[in-house]
């Protein structure tokens, strides 16, 4: 048992190791709990800020969904009344057949496009995980480039690639004889999930690199001694073993699509015939909201697409876990 | 590791230099179309140069509208170097704090954090603008710079960071030298978290230059905007005014790409060591 008498420095090395029963615990206790509250402090800037910018909002959200804000004037002159509505606001966002319909197309879009771009990624990372590593080291920052270029820019490219008037794409494909639009109503998802797929391409496949090369390598030297081939093992060993960052990316990808906004929103500037202003469902919230000025409807929207979100999440983090136990 | 050999080595050199093609192509469409004047733009193949017409673009780009693209540009660095510093300085220090100090209520700090991870960014829209709206923080720069600054994610960053990078021993040592808790931070947790300093500035400082949705609600006055929201301010008025703006929108969209494509590149290793620990943990 440590017996600390002298005050002072001597007094912290005890402090470790425990000083129970000796006379000087009541302040050594006391010093603890000073120094972890003092620790505690560094946190509570976060949390000042965090409870204001982010619990409040979210508080606000589920109170304002449940009220009615009304002009009793006419023209909107007169005051407004703010009445308690309950649930009307969900009951009648559950039956809007526009809002639904936008979460349909990016449902759709989502489960086309995030799977394909996954797919893709992998297959051009198992490729790269065979060529040599200095090659791939030489490619990495090109492939990295569109990651780099801020979305709303990536965006502008694309719209002018794909503009009949100044991009080369409508010449290209008239090459082969196609008339193509791509701002039409048939090809704006494909327009838009190429913009996508090249945003992301490049960086998930070196993510997805780099996780294959923490496999071990004795694993595939049993593999062949067994005789198994290059393919087997890139399918048997190599995809399983990154399958945990490939399952969390995708989800991380089809959150973010349910919410799509700003490329929709940048297409509607060029082609408002085809994205209508309830494209997405993000779309018609921001339309509700700061269009028709119904913020009221325009949170229920919000939390009916939080909701949305959420169970998405949860059904494919089940579905895909389930597999792997 | 399998190396290929032989034929599988050229398969596999061809597609990498296809995936960097379609990777460039379009950035390059972007370098060759703002040097041609407008005229060029629309009558010359996109691929190659025509006449250089760089510098006068750019003056036309800088001038137009007394110059409200700088501004623009102006505006940005302010709201992402402020933003970037204060989230630092607050998810460093409550990242340590979670990491190295055991006090009640810490689990619960932490449960807040993950779970605010599963909060949709569309949720907080519409509230936070009555919250700001009532608050008098609408239209207001600080709209830009304060909500930024209490990123959750950040501080899940700063706190693995901290668990391996700041030894508990040296905090005792020091301790034992008579330094305060404040103290302690301050000289050794925060020089030696400066690696994840780096990277949440970073992350931050680009996600702020990128950021759109939330200045087009927040910001009315066109002289507080971003540089994002000015370009498409320009997109849409180019195309249903009779005034072709498509030449200012594609020089300053290389303007405004350029310092996040050298940052990045020169800061590599930080946003990537920073993507490994958000997808490890």
């Amino acid at each position: 048992m440590p017996t600390t008498t002298s005050a002072g420095p001597g007094a912290g090395r005890a402090m470790g190791k425990g000083a129970a029963g000796s006379p000087r615990t009541p302040r050594l206790r006391r010093r603890r709990t000073v120094q972890a509250l003092k620790g505690a402090s560094l946190t509570f800037p976060f949390l000042v800020g965090f409870a204001l910018f982010v619990m409040v909002p979210v508080v606000m959200a589920l109170r304002e969904s449940v009220f009615a804000t009304r002009s009793t004037g006419g023209l909107g002159f007169g005051g407004q009344t703010v009445t308690f509505v309950g649930l009307d606001n969900f009951a009648k966002g559950f039956q809007d057949p526009v809002f639904w319909g936008g979460m349909l197309r990016v449902l759709v879009y989502a489960l086309v496009a995030v799977p394909l771009t996954q797919l893709l990624s992998l297959a051009c990372a198992l490729l790269l995980d065979a060529a040599r590593r200095r090659t791939a080291a030489r490619f990495r920052v090109v492939l990295l480039l569109p990651y780099m270029v801020p979305g709303i820019i990536a965006t502008l490219i694309w719209l002018f690639q794909y503009s009949p008037a100044v991009g080369p794409l409508s010449d290209l494909f008239r090459i082969f004889g196609l008339e193509l639009n791509f701002y039409s109503g048939d090809l704006v998802w494909v327009s838009i999930g190429n913009m996508a797929l090249w945003g992301a391409l490049g960086f998930n496949m070196l993510i997805l690199n780099g996780a294959l090369q923490s496999v071990p390598h004795e694993i595939f030297e049993a593999a062949r001694l067994d005789g198994a081939g290059e393919l087997r093992i890139a399918v048997s060993i190599k995809v399983p073993f990154v399958r945990g960052s490939l399952v969390l990316t995708s989800l991380l990808s089809i959150i973010g699509t349910l919410q799509l906004f700003n490329e929709p929103l940048l297409f509607r500037a060029v082609t408002p015939e085809t994205i209508t202003k309830d494209f997405t469902p993000a779309m018609m919230i921001y339309n509700q909201a700061f269009q028709v000025g119904d913020l009221n409807y325009a949170t229920a929207l919000s939390v009916i697409l939080a909701v949305v979100v959420g169970v998405a999440s949860a059904v494919i983090y089940r579905s895909t876990s389930r597999g792997q136990a | 590791m399998a190396e290929a050999r032989g034929t599988s080595r050229w398969v596999v050199l061809t597609v990498l230099v296809l995936l960097a093609m379609y990777a460039v192509v379009p950035l390059w469409w972007l370098l060759v179309a703002a040097t041609k004047s407008r005229s060029d733009l629309y009558s010359t193949s996109g691929l190659w140069f025509a006449d250089f017409n760089l510098w006068q673009n750019l003056g036309a780009l800088f001038t137009y509208q007394d110059g409200i693209f700088t501004r623009w540009l102006w505006n940005t660095v302010v709201y992402a170097g402020l933003g970037s510093s204060g989230l630092t300085v607050v998810a460093l220090a409550a990242g340590y704090g979670l990491a190295k100090y055991s006090y009640r209520g810490r689990g619960f700090t932490m449960g807040l954090i993950i779970g605010s991870f599963l909060i949709p960014g569309s949720l907080l829209i519409v509230p936070t603008f009555l919250l700001f709206s009532r608050i008098g923080l609408y239209d207001t720069i600080w709209a830009m710079i304060l909500p930024g600054m209490f990123g959750s994610f950040s501080v899940y960053l700063a706190k693995v960071y901290a668990e391996g990078a700041v030894p508990s021993e040296l905090m005792d040592a020091a301790r034992i030298d008579g330094a305060g808790e404040y103290r302690i931070f301050l000289s050794i947790g925060a020089r030696l978290m400066s690696t994840a300093a780096a990277t949440i500035f970073l992350l931050h400082f680009v996600a702020s230059w990128n950021t759109f949705m939330w200045p087009l609600v927040f910001l009315k006055g066109a002289e507080k905007w971003p540089v994002m929201l000015g370009l498409y301010s320009w997109l849409q008025r180019g195309t249903d005014s009779q005034y072709d703006l498509t030449g200012l929108v594609i020089t300053a969209s290389l303007v405004s790409t350029v310092p996040m494509v050298l940052l990045m590149i020169s800061m590599q290793r930080y946003w990537r060591s920073g993507l490994t620990i958000g997808s490890l943990k």
